[in-house]
């Protein structure tokens, strides 16, 4: 393969297994540096596992993926890849529900602060100057995603859609060069999916390249520069909304049917 | 305490003035505490008071584990042993080493600090129950060993214990007897309720500073979702051995301590029912809140002295005899108390959530 120059991620040959079911076989995507990125696919289509392979929450059983400019095996720990630009939010919100929205969104700026216990104990100067910046940094992110509540509220208080901003808001403050979103539109009305598009088309616009699992076919084909389509672990479509949209094997893998039928 | 500090750092000169008043009344309250207790209740009740804060530190120290990283640590007391084992062996005529207090405490603080790591390695994969299973298990190790230590090699004395512990002496200033400052008569009970003062207010600065710092909110967040913590960059290996490291130390400090106040040590006093004590007080009192927890420290060594007094007196009063053995019965109505208290307050005496709403509404005001 080539190395394109622009490639944020190149994923060649992820492989994973769970017992018997391959839940993703030889995968490869590449990912251009500033695209919104679908991913899409039936249910238990392995598009979920790919996610948690990126993001070290599985360990993959082969292949590799290319990120920035070095390499991982698929077996790193999550935190070293938050800590290299990988940030993600949950399908089933995972908030610190307990935690006030705003200190939700600080714990995010964890990998770029240093403040250790002689800091939280002392003070000193730098420990205060990096709190301060970070309650900063984290009150104007809940201001990027369009949350307008009270900073201490807790964050199980939120609306289902605020909680899914929050979970948006809390990746960002990692500094993301990839945004992983796992179906962020389950569940929006309408209204709510509309300002989540345009949130999007922002965060791209601020240099984050966004890779996007969704069902909200109508979101993914209006949001995305190029999609691919995953099937029983496998790749079975990629390209512009457009072309995926009149593959053959896609429509098959949705309505069922043969996909050799056409 | 915090809230007073706070009001300090934000607030306008005339609830500045509000403040340093409060802060000296309890300063005061605090030194007086002894001589006052000593005059009303009897001497009893200043070793009471001084088991209290004994208490206070241990229940901080779990609360750092339990209460803010959520990892269920059954085996507590264990940390207590270890600083109290290190206290004894190191002052007393068990191998004729007498080092000074000055040394021997902080080297058990640091030996138990080291255990908290030991037993928190093995651990890193397990949470909730299964965690509290093994922790459980260690703890249970620790006092076992300790029972043991007594053959081939004499090293803990085995169930009798050790004794005549040296007392806590500084140079030549001695806590072990009666002392005469400034013409005021010290007896050794209240010299020891000072140091320990002094200790329990290190420890809960320290709970504070953590707390409110990018560690506590590395802990909250492991306690909440370990799986989200870890995608947002968080080492969660490092930051629970951090928390079971800086719990361990706070209980080998209590232990220390209680070694240099009590002068004898055995394993019976390192029993199970001791950590689920310490876990009842964090549990009762609020788990997660300082306050909350310094509370439930002072009830669970009060209420079961009171019902001491109380089982055998009312019985007295009541019927002119001794029908139940104020022994038994004082057990019964402190698992009553318990009881009530945790029925009447489900979250603990001084839940934690009044005072995040506070800690987090002056956090974002602009002068914070």
């Amino acid at each position: 393969m080539t190395h394109q120059p622009n490639a944020l991620l190149k994923i060649s040959g992820i492989e994973k297994h769970f017992g018997g079911l391959a839940a993703l076989s030889d995968v490869s995507l590449h990912i251009q540096a500033g695209e919104i990125y679908g991913l899409i696919g039936p249910n238990g289509a392995g598009k979920t596992t790919l996610f948690n392979i990126l993001t070290g929450l599985y360990q993959a059983d082969g292949g590799k993926f290319l990120f920035g400019d070095i390499e991982y095996d698929g077996r790193s720990k999550p935190h070293l890849l938050a800590r290299a630009g990988i940030a993600r939010t949950f399908q089933n919100i995972r908030l610190f529900a307990n935690m006030s929205i705003l200190e939700n969104v600080m714990v995010g700026c964890h990998v770029h602060t240093h403040t250790g216990i002689w800091g939280a104990l002392t003070r000193h100067k730098n420990a205060r100057a990096e709190e301060q910046q970070i309650a900063h940094r984290a009150a104007k992110l809940l201001d990027y995603v369009g949350i307008t509540r009270a900073p201490h509220m807790l964050a199980k208080n939120l609306s289902y859609g605020e909680q899914r901003r929050l979970e948006i808001a809390r990746a960002l403050a990692t500094n993301p060069k990839l945004l992983a979103l796992d179906e962020p539109a389950a569940g929006m009305n309408a209204t709510e999916t509309d300002s989540l598009k345009t949130l999007l088309q922002t965060i791209r616009s601020n240099g984050v390249t966004v890779l996007l699992i969704e069902h909200d076919v109508k979101l993914v084909m209006g949001l995305c520069d190029r999609i691919a389509v995953l099937d029983y672990g496998k790749k079975i479509a990629e390209g512009m909304p457009q072309e995926v949209r009149n593959n053959p094997a896609v429509i098959a893998a949705y309505l069922g049917g043969d996909s050799r039928v056409e | 305490m915090r809230n007073a500090l706070n009001i300090i750092k934000h607030h306008a000169p005339n609830e500045k003035r509000m403040a340093w008043l409060a802060f000296a009344a309890l300063t005061l309250i605090l030194l007086a505490l002894p001589f006052a207790v000593d005059d009303l209740f009897g001497r009893g009740w200043v070793r009471v008071l001084d088991f209290a804060l004994l208490y206070i530190m241990l229940a901080l120290g779990l609360n750092i584990v339990v209460g803010y990283a959520g990892l269920l640590d059954l085996g507590y007391v264990a940390f207590f042993a270890v600083g109290a084992y290190c206290y004894a062996l190191l002052g007393s005529p068990q191998f004729g080493i007498h080092l000074p207090f000055w040394i021997v405490l902080p080297l058990g603080a640091l030996l138990a600090c080291i255990f908290g790591v030991l037993l928190g390695a093995p651990t890193l994969r397990l949470r909730g129950d299964y965690l509290a299973i093994v922790t459980l298990g260690f703890g249970e190790i620790i006092r076992i060993f300790l029972n043991n230590l007594n053959a081939p090699i004499n090293i803990t004395n085995g169930p009798q214990g050790i004794s005549m512990i040296d007392a806590i002496h500084v140079g030549g200033f001695s806590l072990g007897r009666t002392q005469e400052i400034f013409g005021i008569t010290f007896p050794s009970v209240h010299l020891h309720y000072y140091l320990f003062l002094i200790f329990t207010l290190l420890v809960i600065f320290v709970s504070i500073r953590l707390q409110d710092s990018r560690i506590g909110r590395a802990w909250a967040a492991i306690r909440e979702d370990e799986v989200a913590a870890s995608a947002m960059g968080i080492n969660t290996r490092n930051i629970k051995l951090l928390a079971f490291a800086m719990g361990a130390t706070f209980g080998g400090l209590a232990g220390g301590l209680f070694a240099g106040f009590q002068g004898f040590v055995s394993p019976e006093s390192f029993g199970l029912t001791e950590s689920i004590m310490i876990l009842c007080m964090v549990v009762l009192g609020g788990m997660g809140n300082i306050g909350g927890v310094v509370l439930g420290g002072i009830l669970l060594v009060v209420i079961p002295e009171l019902t001491r007094h109380l089982a055998g007196t009312a019985q007295q009063a009541l019927l002119g005899k001794t029908v139940i053995d104020p022994e038994s019965l004082r057990m019964l109505m402190f698992g009553l108390a318990l009881i009530l208290i945790m029925l009447w307050r489900p979250a603990g005496l001084w839940p934690s959530s009044q005072r995040r709403r506070e800690l987090t509404s002056s956090a974002s005001s602009p002068n914070a």
